[in-house]
């Protein structure tokens, strides 16, 4: 019964984006369907030797892609709670919290996320000791959590540009219904707030996930670096030159949905 | 209705309160009563503290001096939030912007509140904000968002919201000042039938027609104080105070030469309540 209200509330919402998508979905999948069989019978037809390599490489690329996606997804994720927590922590009437949570904030928000991928490699232990057994830590965890740490402080700062959006008003209709402060945070604030930071959380979401390139730079076996170990094996000018086109146009296939979703969900929500 | 009526107690009561904002002093000393089952009318000019009055009645501004009752609680033992939050359960206010919940449909407007804090169940709650969207004429917007609305669509939805907590008395806050003059009438036809139906009111208003003819009683305000108080039929025709009468002539006036825009015959007048 609780959360029957939101869930109506939301609906309409939901259900158009989904009719936005679902389309533009399925026009991917056919073209990237399209471009494979392609891709598979032409080197059958003029046995070209250029096409052959790729289709040899493509499912290594592909598995190196899964990489980035894991990575990105599971780095949005973290950082989503934890910038939840630290940018409800921002707002704590408690000054030296506060004042903490800021400077995370800041620290994080301000630092390239190269150097944050080194620090977290780098500085983090290799494996972790619980009583006898060793936990090992694998690298592209650690990339993980050095993008994790970038994106829990803009969701940080993104949360809290969105509490401060808030007109006051809404805070005091809400209060002269009866509604206590934190019923009134609950039922009209932060749903209004998860709206307004759905646009710039996507965008945050694009923009760790083409972070997730830089994982090459520690080792991590991800799209880029498949792409320098096929362009080195195979050892072709043409080849090199496609297998990047092809790094750039898989990165470009998964950013460019979520760049129109966002921009789509900001029109829709400039409900103001 | 948990209280009792005694004929002698005044639903809402002001002695002497005084409010100094930032070290400006907005009222000096204001005594006002609104007995159960009246209209009140707050008149005068701009900054004169009439809006003021309304915060201090729900508490969300608090005097330095002076005591407010609210049906037989004194605002100032109030410690706690949630004692405040019971009483503006009670109290329906409606403001001049609005103010909905611009994330929530027409009806979930409505239905929040009564389902969240006086947990009714929902459908119970659903059934009662769609007769108060027929009530003020807005059956067919359930569905809309508030932004779908004009301002004077969002005005009447403000109205129902604050009925739809069934309040004992509604605080209405210059309702009309934000609102095209051809949608003034729609709201004002509204608050009339609440009126009518013996909804205690309280309205600061600068809609001078509007408050002679639907107020028992008219306070006029000028810098914080009360000026002269009475009948609505004595102060609009015989004002004892050379201010009010001032004040009167020139409001007055003002709204004569913008009548012909804004008071637009009322037809939905006829149309019967349902309570």
């Amino acid at each position: 019964m609780a959360d029957n209200t939101e869930l109506t509330a939301r609906l309409p919402a939901w259900r158009s984006a989904r009719s936005i998508t679902l389309p533009a979905a399925a026009a991917l999948g056919i073209a990237l369907l399209l471009a494979l069989a392609v891709l598979w019978v032409i080197p059958v037809w003029t046995a070209s030797p250029l096409l052959g390599h790729i289709l040899r490489w493509l499912p290594a690329l592909l598995w190196g892609m899964l990489a980035n996606i894991q990575i990105s997804v599971l780095a949005i994720a973290l950082g989503t709670a934890a910038g939840l927590v630290i940018g409800a922590l921002q707002l704590s009437p408690v000054l030296p919290v506060a004042t903490v949570a800021r400077w995370y904030v800041q620290i994080f928000r301000n630092a390239p996320m190269l150097i944050l991928i080194y620090f977290s490699t780098y500085v983090f232990p290799f494996e972790i000791r619980l009583g006898s057994t060793y936990l090992a830590f694998p690298d592209w965890i650690k990339v993980t959590l050095g993008l994790a740490l970038p994106a829990s402080a803009n969701v940080a700062e993104i949360f809290r540009g969105a509490i401060g959006g808030i007109p006051s008003a809404q805070w005091e209709a809400a209060a002269q219904l009866g509604l206590r402060r934190s019923q009134a945070y609950r039922w009209v604030i932060l749903p209004q707030c998860l709206r307004r930071m759905l646009p710039p959380w996507m965008n945050l979401y694009a923009t760790i996930t083409m972070g997730t390139a830089l994982a090459s730079l520690v080792g991590v076996k991800d799209l880029l670096d498949t792409a320098q170990i096929a362009s080195s094996t195979v050892n072709r000018v043409d080849f090199t030159v496609a297998v990047y086109f092809l790094t750039l146009l898989l990165f470009f296939l998964y950013c460019y949905p979520i760049s129109r979703l966002t921009q789509y969900l900001e029109k829709k929500h400039a409900f103001h | 209705m948990p209280s009792i009526d005694s004929p002698g107690q005044a639903l809402v009561s002001l002695r002497d309160v005084h409010l100094t904002l930032g070290g400006n002093a907005i009222l000096r000393g204001i005594d006002l009563e609104v007995q159960r089952g009246q209209a009140v009318s707050i008149i005068g000019p701009s900054g004169s503290g009439k809006s003021t009055i309304l915060r201090c009645i729900t508490g969300l501004l608090h005097p330095q001096q002076g005591q407010i009752l609210v049906d037989g609680v004194e605002l100032g033992s109030l410690r706690s939030e949630a004692q405040l939050a019971r009483l503006r359960q009670r109290v329906g206010f409606v403001f001049q912007q609005y103010n909905l919940f611009p994330h929530l449909t027409v009806l979930e407007n409505l239905v929040m509140a009564p389902v969240r804090i006086l947990g009714l169940d929902r459908s119970t709650a659903r059934s009662r904000a769609l007769s108060l969207l027929e009530r003020v004429r807005l059956a067919g917007k359930a569905d809309a968002y508030p932004g779908q609305l004009s301002g004077g669509q969002q005005q009447r939805v403000a109205i129902a919201r604050a009925l739809a907590m069934q309040p004992e008395l509604i605080l209405f806050d210059e309702v009309t000042s934000a609102l095209d003059p051809e949608m003034v009438g729609e709201v004002l036809a509204v608050i009339r039938e609440l009126v009518q139906e013996g909804m205690t009111c309280v309205l600061v208003t600068h809609e001078m027609r509007f408050a002679e003819e639907v107020s028992d009683q008219v306070h006029f305000i000028e810098s914080g104080r009360v000026v002269e108080h009475g009948a609505a039929s004595h102060i609009f025709s015989a004002p004892d105070n050379e201010r009010t009468r001032a004040f009167l002539n020139r409001a007055l006036n003002g709204e004569r030469s913008a009548a012909r825009n804004s008071f637009a015959p009322i037809a939905f007048n006829q149309l019967a309540f349902s309570v």
